[in-house]
């Protein structure tokens, strides 16, 4: 390696200004970490925020709902006035296992060695191909996170006539946010039986603004030779497949996609971190640490969250343990494993420090169901380390369940 | 007529994919007025994007055909030319596998007529070798050809033309030719740029050769478009494939049958469907096939059903001869028309086109060389300005660029790590191609898992900040723009 190469050094280093890197960089601080470095490769602190000029944010974190924007700022005015360092433009394209980052900006290319790092990457949207949607492929195909930016970051009129398929939380706000602007949008249109996104959007973005909403139905086609003209739409059966006979055409110039959200991991990848085919993020333990001694994870980078409150939790956690961790605590020790079972799609964290008394899970289900009762269980003995009931699970919402006594065997959390 | 504001070119070749480009820049040797006119808004348009982009060594055509012909002796050229020029490519080996024990005998006829045809390197292997050459490949026998390779066929066509245009010749997109005329000697071109004045004119329009030439009132082909559907998978897939792997071509296919092919970039390329179609236009990827795709790519290498795909993309063959009928060979036709002397045309330039383009290119030099008075340039430069990717390079010279100029230093697309400074350079390509697609073909911006979810915002900043106005940025010219104007503040 040459020695022309700028190399710095740092206690934690926080990949990711969004609301969990932001927190985690206060969560650092706030546990006495001198040396905090705070990358963002966007040129802003905010992340997604910045594009989310609607309202519903800090309801959990500030007790009152403002916009996305407003909600960053929040938190951005605390990281000043901390003696963090900030790097904005600046990506990191490399991190090893050791904690040696490469970063690039403006400013320069450099190697920084890290005392303990914190991903705080966010997420990408899934695209057109990866759910494999046949047709040509013209202009005005766009994933709903996309349009969000060139809408209200750029002020760009992305077409005239919309359709959009799913009903992720960033499509339901774009609809909305479409029709505000005098772009007809002709229906949302869902694989599954039930609304990826939550509840309130739903009646918020698309009741209030007569925007049908179609389950069960998919987008089988998009035809178009330079811009997009129609989508065809036909209904699903159970497994998912188009039911031959009910395709409709319709004519529009653009499809927004919101299909899904998957975990940005290529750096926590290339650190030989474990990740969780459950939920595209990195296995944890208690303290939010990944496989990957010293490299922790929060926010959307670890598991999609359904508010951004959530994520900036996990971030102040993360951050205090990554701060903890470069002062040189270890936890060490034996830990048992966590796993989630029947209408349980995972429980986070997936490892858990033997011994350990008051641990609180995040889980999510696969179906809706109500009445609920969750149980988190001893895999082989079957005790019931904890049992709650709920009204009502749906998959959009993420959901806690905290242990109260010992945590001694591998556990599973269930649900009906 | 505007002819007069331009001035008579001495040779003019209508079609910017591989073989236009190759022709283009074998005559950019020579003191000669070139020009080179494309329909679309970037060159490799056609069907030089839609392909395996693997270089045949030759076995798979008849011998003494003019494909054979052209693809041995492309072969050597295109390796260099790649080489010269400074195009990714790699010399990977290949396998075509039996599947059936009737293929083994296929395997010989494949090995004999390449051997007949003088392709080097053919030899039949046993399951063994098979696992030591491709271990993802499964069969009992197959026919590995050690030369074959793989490039990427745009990046190829676009260097060609770059090379050529540093040379002095001219090349105009979204210049596609409307109308033929012949006055004093000259054909006169029409097209939406103006009307050209050329001595004499190579088509070489792909898909629409036999219009073209219908144009200059040759009658003579029929191009049958055939298309073949392809998917992609996420290079971090976890399979890494080393070199393409075939079936024995199936008798009813007019293709080389649905095979893998690694990119240099560690995607799989999984395809091409063979299907004739009506409309030249019909790009569209359909659902049986994107399943028929992976249920017999499959059969050749396991474990393409839990990987992820990040595009699917489709090419259309230009045949000569109906896909619906008996016959499946036709070959190249090169050939300079009798009705039109100085008018050459090239139809049917189907696989092995891309590796054969060079040797056609040469082809098509003599041939015109017969009328023109041919004179060496002798400040004739082969090269062209050699661009490293910024992933490509390692930290000390990553440093010592940024260092230089900030704009390596701004992230663009962060799944392929492409920096502001290649985007810009992109931009300002001489041929004046300033599409998402052209960018995205000369940087890889959009080519990663996030499929331009990211960057295509960024780059809309940047198109802008080089002069493009919102309402023409598109993904490749014509209809295709992304915008129908502001949200607020003006349309």
């Amino acid at each position: 390696m040459s020695a022309a190469i700028p190399r710095q050094s740092c206690d934690v280093a926080v990949i990711g200004g969004g609301p969990a890197g932001l927190a985690a960089a206060l969560g650092a601080r706030r546990a006495g970490a001198s040396k905090v470095l705070l990358v963002e490769r966007e040129k802003a602190l905010g992340g997604i925020l910045n594009q989310c000029v609607h309202d519903g944010f800090g309801l959990f974190l500030y007790k009152e709902t403002i916009s996305g924007p407003e909600y960053a700022e929040r938190l951005i005015e605390d990281v000043v006035k901390e003696p963090i360092r900030v790097e904005t433009g600046a990506m990191v394209l490399d991190l090893s296992a050791e904690r040696v980052l490469r970063i690039n900006s403006r400013a320069g290319y450099r190697l920084v060695e890290a005392g303990a790092v914190v991903l705080a990457m966010g997420c990408r949207e899934r695209t057109r191909d990866q759910i494999e949607i046949p047709g040509t492929r013209p202009a005005g195909v766009l994933t709903a996170g996309s349009a969000q930016n060139l809408v209200n970051l750029q002020n760009l009129r992305i077409g005239r006539e919309a359709v959009i398929l799913g009903s992720g939380d960033i499509g339901l706000i774009m609809a909305r946010r479409l029709a505000f602007e005098g772009i007809a949008v002709k229906g949302v249109f869902e694989i599954l039986p039930w609304v990826s996104g939550l509840e309130r959007n739903v009646r918020q973005c698309l009741l209030d603004f007569g925007i049908p909403l179609e389950l069960r139905s998919t987008v089988v086609e998009i035809r178009g030779r330079d811009r997009v003209e129609s989508v065809v739409v036909a209904e699903v059966d159970e497994k998912l497949a188009p039911v031959a006979g009910t395709e409709r055409i319709i004519p529009c110039d653009t499809l927004l996609l919101s299909v899904g959200l998957i975990p940005e991991n290529e750096l926590a990848r290339r650190a030989g971190v474990e990740l969780s085919p459950l939920t595209g993020g990195a296995v944890v333990d208690e303290t939010l640490m990944t496989s990957t001694p010293g490299v922790f994870s929060c926010g959307n980078v670890l598991h999609i969250h359904d508010v951004a409150d959530w994520a900036s939790f996990e971030g102040f956690a993360a951050g205090e343990r990554a701060a903890r961790y470069a002062a040189g605590e270890r936890g060490g020790g034996e830990t048992v494993s966590v796993s989630a079972a029947s209408n349980v799609r995972y429980a986070l964290p997936q490892r858990v420090s033997r011994g350990l008394a008051g641990v609180e899970w995040s889980f999510r289900v696969r179906r809706p169901v109500r009445d609920a009762v969750v149980e988190v269980k001893g895999r082989t003995s079957g005790r019931v380390y904890a049992r709650r009931k709920f009204p009502r699970l749906l998959p959009s919402e993420l959901q806690k369940i905290k242990v109260g006594p010992a945590v001694e065997e591998d556990l599973e959390v269930v649900s009906p | 007529m505007s002819a007069d504001r331009h001035p008579v070119y001495d040779v003019a070749v209508i079609g910017g994919g591989v073989v236009g480009c190759a022709v283009l820049r074998e005559l950019s040797r020579y003191e000669l007025k070139l020009l080179l006119l494309e329909k679309a808004s970037d060159l490799a348009e056609g069907i030089s994007k839609g392909n395996s982009g693997v270089i045949h060594a030759g076995f798979n055509v008849p011998t003494r055909s003019l494909k054979a012909r052209t693809n041995v002796a492309g072969l050597k050229l295109v390796y260099e030319l790649a080489e010269t020029l400074g195009v990714p490519h790699r010399k990977t080996g290949k396998l075509v596998v039996a599947l059936a024990d009737e293929d083994r005998r296929r395997l010989e006829e494949l090995k004999s007529q390449g051997d007949r045809s003088g392709v080097a390197g053919l030899e039949i292997v046993d399951e063994a070798a098979i696992r030591r050459l491709e271990p993802l490949a499964r069969a009992r026998w197959a026919l590995y050809s050690s030369h074959t390779g793989i490039i990427s066929p745009y990046e190829f066509t676009i260097a060609l033309a770059e090379c050529a245009a540093q040379n002095g010749a001219e090349v105009r997109l979204e210049a596609g030719v409307e109308a033929v005329a012949f006055e004093g000697g000259l054909f006169r071109l029409s097209t939406p740029q103006g009307t050209f004045a050329a001595r004499r004119v190579v088509n070489s329009a792909g898909l629409f050769a036999d219009e073209v030439a219908r144009l200059a009132g040759i009658d003579a082909y029929r191009v049958f478009p055939c298309r073949g559907e392809y998917l992609i998978t996420d290079k971090d897939c976890g399979l890494r494939l080393g070199m393409p792997v075939y079936p024995v071509p199936p008798r009813d296919d007019p293709g080389l049958g649905i095979h893998v092919t690694p990119t240099l970039e560690g995607n799989i390329i999984l395809g091409p469907s063979a299907e004739p179609i009506e409309d030249k236009f019909d790009a569209a990827s359909t659902r049986p096939v994107m399943a028929r795709l992976k249920a017999e790519a499959g059969r050749l290498m396991p474990g393409l059903d839990r990987v992820s795909y990040i595009h699917s993309y489709t090419g259309i063959r230009p045949k000569l001869v109906d896909p619906r009928g008996g016959d499946t060979f036709a070959d190249f036709v090169v050939e300079e028309s009798p009705r039109r002397p100085g008018w050459v045309n090239l139809v049917g330039i189907e696989s092995p086109g891309l590796t054969a383009a060079p040797a056609l290119a040469e082809m098509v030099v003599a041939m015109l060389g017969v009328r023109l008075d041919l004179r060496l340039k002798p400040e004739f430069n082969p090269e062209r300005p050699v661009r490293r990717r910024f992933a490509a390079l390692d930290d000390d010279k990553r440093s010592r660029r940024v260092a230089g100029n900030a704009d390596w230093g701004e992230m663009v697309c962060r799944c392929e790590h492409v920096t502001r400074a290649e985007v810009v350079e992109a931009l300002r390509n001489p041929f004046g191609a300033r599409t998402l697609d052209a960018v995205k073909r000369r940087t890889r911006c959009g080519m990663g898992r996030c499929q331009g979810g990211f960057c295509t915002p960024r780059l809309v900043e940047i198109l802008q900040d080089e002069g493009v106005p919102v309402e023409k940025i598109s993904k490749r010219g014509s209809d295709s723009r992304l915008f129908t104007g502001r949200i607020k503040g003006g349309t």
